[in-house]
């Protein structure tokens, strides 16, 4: 592979922001990817839809609110922002309940996305 | 194939750790190339030489080591990972190196084929 090599980098995120590391530390690399100049996009499935959640409050579990930083991807050229709809209408959740813009795909529709990915990265 | 790989779990906990140390045997015996393997997560838990597990179980921190010498296999450890956890140069088992996030992005678009193993 040369050095301007593009690729399409999928993040996808498939937890809830606190009880695990996961969320955070896959947002530290989604960070990392915007310097390589690649084609990334972010998929939110199942409990990850919690990530974009607005209104988190975390000082009572002493664990710091990171989910200001999604609205700062847009600054880093990452606007491709997916999130299944099923995961949505599961939780009672709807997309003015999400702190930044996405696109509500179906699952099946993600998965199409999925297949025309170079790498897939799924926490 | 050049293939990177990417471990997402401690070991013994999880069997992430195995399945990825398999699979990079597996494609080494079959000719293939590992690009690098970056150790994220808790997988950075991998790469501490303070480990000691019981005498008949695998050592998996050995096992890595050891792939790493044999076949000069990168094994990557994510800083930010490892501080907090408690991974320094110091108690770095052999083989393995610690560096940045930008190795894994890296590993994603040169090898041909990213394999995640974790959760």
């Amino acid at each position: 592979m040369s050095e301007g090599t593009i690729k399409k980098f999928m993040f996808v995120n498939r937890t809830a922001p606190y009880g695990t590391v996961y969320a955070l530390e896959s947002l530290e690399v989604v960070l990392i990817s915007a310097a390589f100049d690649q084609d990334v996009s972010l998929v939110f499935l199942g409990d990850g839809v919690w990530q974009l959640k607005k209104g988190q409050q975390t000082k009572a579990i002493e664990t710091k609110n990171f989910s200001p930083t999604y609205r700062a991807l847009e600054g880093y050229d990452i606007e491709k922002l997916y999130v299944e709809r099923e995961a949505l209408d599961a939780r009672g959740l709807a997309e003015e309940d999400l702190i930044v813009d996405v696109t509500v795909l179906s699952s099946a529709e993600i998965g199409k996305l999925m297949e025309e990915q170079d790498v897939v990265l799924s926490f | 194939m050049k293939f990177g790989i990417l471990v997402n779990e401690g070991p013994y906990q999880h069997q992430a750790s195995d399945s990825a140390y398999l699979f990079c045997k597996a494609a080494l015996a079959k000719g293939h190339e590992i690009q690098r393997v970056f150790f994220y997560h808790d997988g950075v838990n991998n790469s501490t030489r303070l480990t000691e597990p019981p005498q008949d179980d695998r050592n998996i921190v050995a096992r890595w080591s050891k792939l790493g010498a044999d076949h000069g296999v990168d094994l990557v450890v994510c800083v930010a990972a490892a501080l907090r956890r408690g991974i320094k140069d110091e108690n770095l088992a052999p083989g393995f190196r610690i560096s940045g996030l930008g190795q894994l992005v890296e590993s994603g678009i040169q090898a041909d084929r990213l394999v995640v193993f974790g959760d």
